[in-house]
């Protein structure tokens, strides 16, 4: 299943990556490669099975709804780039 | 052709934060208001290395919501990334439920002026919410800030089918559903803080037809009157498109408050392909049957039947039930009261009258009112008698709520009572006739209007303490009436 560079591009773009030229052209192929072997699965029959979606636990653990203490502001904010008072601070945001 | 022969097709998409303590996947506050980045922690950080733990009140909240509106709770339902970048989500995805969300195919049945209609619920699902972005004047130029109190706070998010076909129609299935989820103690249904938040889903077709337009999607909705105010305005907009020959875009369009405008938010386009998939962090959840009948079995009378109970027990018009029954404080309190009341109708006044007046006016809910039922029975029981007058039983009722003290002692302290002794009104009345001799030779010749001279004298008297079906009974028997 070949990927088409416009493809490669749309999910570079979603993914927020810049590629250069050759690379989209690496990934369109390593990617087809990829979506190739996946594609493999295609072929067996899996009606009579039920889809699988985590291979571990069978359940979600649940918590009781009880609050525990948060991170104090300068703990939360100590990996920020930039912050101004207790907020993180980033470009602006258009719109 | 002309806007009339255009039919508007609307579906609504809630978000309604639940009245958890703490947020959906750790235990920080999710309580409104604090500082900014005060209720954060590694988890609804996005730091490496953790995992979310799933907030058991959550499910109990979403199953008894899906209940009350009828629909299929699933007995398994996945929770997946919805992958999209933006400063106010930190994992660069949210947690939600996608294909399979824990509530299915429900109704919410509403008034429209044609009678009742039934609204399809398609589907209820849980998911957290994302931080909150601010662009005011703290931040300088080319900068927004983030607080991520807010990221992590679980939502209910409910879509409706297109069953909405005016924007009344859609305020009125707002206005339902908040009603509903006040009622189950899930939301505290504030639009104004953001904590029931709609979306609006508005496509126009020609009426007649069965094909649904191209539809757009509303933002920035935090009132009923927006929301009726964008939906007309959208409509308007939707059909000037295409009776200019024009195609309308799927797009997210944002209500602008100020302009009284819809306007394309184009950044919002691209970004629409989000890459779902289940969640690795979070199997799928079970819910067991014994929660969905416990729950089902707990599910308080919700608003619409409470509202006919209201009609048929009290024998209350439909207007008053409704009214009475919005709130479920209020719909309890109203029913503590009225063994005590001499009659429904009348208490139902007092509370649609005096006491809403009063409880606006201090701003406060009947939580907080001071008086007691039995009280209060004891005020419309005066006023029954004849012993104070209505107005003076509004002082009296002021003064209750205000201190709690009980209306006899008012009634006597401030000298309220009203005066229903024959002996001493007939007194009263004999005595300004005799003043208003002219009066009296004017009246009696035919000059009638000068009937409430008389009563006002007589009130002036009295001080304002007259019984006045004693004092009208006393002055036209005495007038030759």
């Amino acid at each position: 299943m070949a990927l088409t560079l416009e493809q490669v591009r749309h999910v570079a773009t979603l993914a927020r990556l810049s590629l250069t030229p050759e690379e989209e052209q690496r990934y369109a192929t390593q990617l087809s490669a990829v979506l190739d072997a996946v594609a493999q699965l295609q072929s067996l029959d899996v009606s009579q099975v039920e889809p699988t979606s985590h291979a571990t636990l069978a359940s979600s653990l649940l918590r009781e709804d009880v609050m525990r203490p948060s991170l104090p502001p300068e703990k939360a904010l100590a990996n920020a780039p930039a912050s101004v008072g207790t907020c993180f601070s980033v470009p602006k945001i258009l719109e | 052709m002309p806007l009339s022969d255009f039919q508007p097709v609307i579906g609504l998409e809630v978000h309604a934060q639940l009245l958890t303590h703490s947020k959906i996947f750790c235990g920080c506050s999710t309580a409104f208001g604090a500082e900014p980045n005060h209720h954060t922690c590694p988890v609804c950080l996005g730091l490496p290395g953790v995992l979310p733990v799933l907030n058991q009140r959550v499910v109990e909240f979403a199953v008894r919501t899906g209940l009350a509106l009828e629909c299929t709770v699933k007995g398994t339902s996945v929770w997946s990334r919805k992958n999209y970048f933006y400063p106010d989500l930190p994992k660069g995805y949210q947690i939600t439920q996608y294909d399979q969300p824990i509530c299915e195919w429900g109704r919410l049945v509403i008034d429209t002026p044609a009678g009742e209609k039934v609204v399809r619920v398609r589907r209820i699902h849980m998911e957290e919410d994302a931080g909150k972005s601010v662009h005011d004047a703290t931040a300088s130029a080319g900068q927004s800030l983030v607080d991520l109190n807010r990221a992590g706070v679980p939502l209910l998010e409910i879509v409706s089918e297109p069953d909405l076909r005016d924007s009344d129609e859609a305020v009125e299935y707002l206005k339902s559903l908040r009603d509903v989820l006040m009622y189950l103690g899930v939301n505290d249904g504030n639009l104004e803080e953001g904590s029931f938040r709609c979306d609006a889903n508005v496509s126009v077709m020609p009426k007649g037809s069965t094909v649904y337009g191209q539809r757009c999607e509303l933002k920035n909705l935090n009132s009923f009157r927006f929301l009726k105010q964008a939906i007309e305005y959208e409509v308007a907009r939707q059909v000037d498109v295409l009776e200019s020959g024009g195609k309308v875009l799927q797009e997210t369009r944002l209500w602008d408050v100020n302009k009284g405008v819809t306007r394309s938010m184009r950044s919002k386009e691209e970004a629409h392909d989000y890459r779902y998939f289940p969640e690795p962090d979070l199997p799928p959840l079970h819910v067991a049957d014994a929660l969905i009948e416990e729950t089902r079995g707990a599910l308080p009378e919700l608003p619409r039947a409470k509202r006919q109970r209201f009609m048929s027990q009290y024998g209350l018009p439909a207007y008053d039930a409704k009214l009475l029954t919005a709130e479920r404080p209020l719909a309890d309190f109203f029913e503590a009261c009225a063994p005590h009341a001499p009659d429904a109708k009348k208490l139902s006044n007092w509370f649609l009258g005096e006491l809403s007046r009063l409880l606006k006016e201090e701003g406060t809910t009947v939580s907080s009112v001071r008086f007691t039922p039995t009280q209060l029975g004891e005020l419309l029981g005066a006023v029954e008698q004849g012993t104070v007058s209505i107005n003076a039983a509004k002082d009296v009722l002021g003064e209750m709520f205000r201190t709690g003290a009980a209306p006899a002692n008012i009634i006597a302290s401030k000298g309220l009572a009203q005066v229903s002794d024959v002996g001493a009104v007939e007194a009263v009345v004999d005595e300004v006739l005799a003043k208003s001799a002219s009066e009296v030779e004017k009246y009696r010749a035919g000059k009638k209007n000068l009937y409430g001279f008389f009563v006002g004298q007589v009130m002036k008297a009295m001080k304002g303490k007259g019984n006045p079906t004693l004092v009208n009974e006393l002055l036209k028997k005495k007038l030759g009436d």
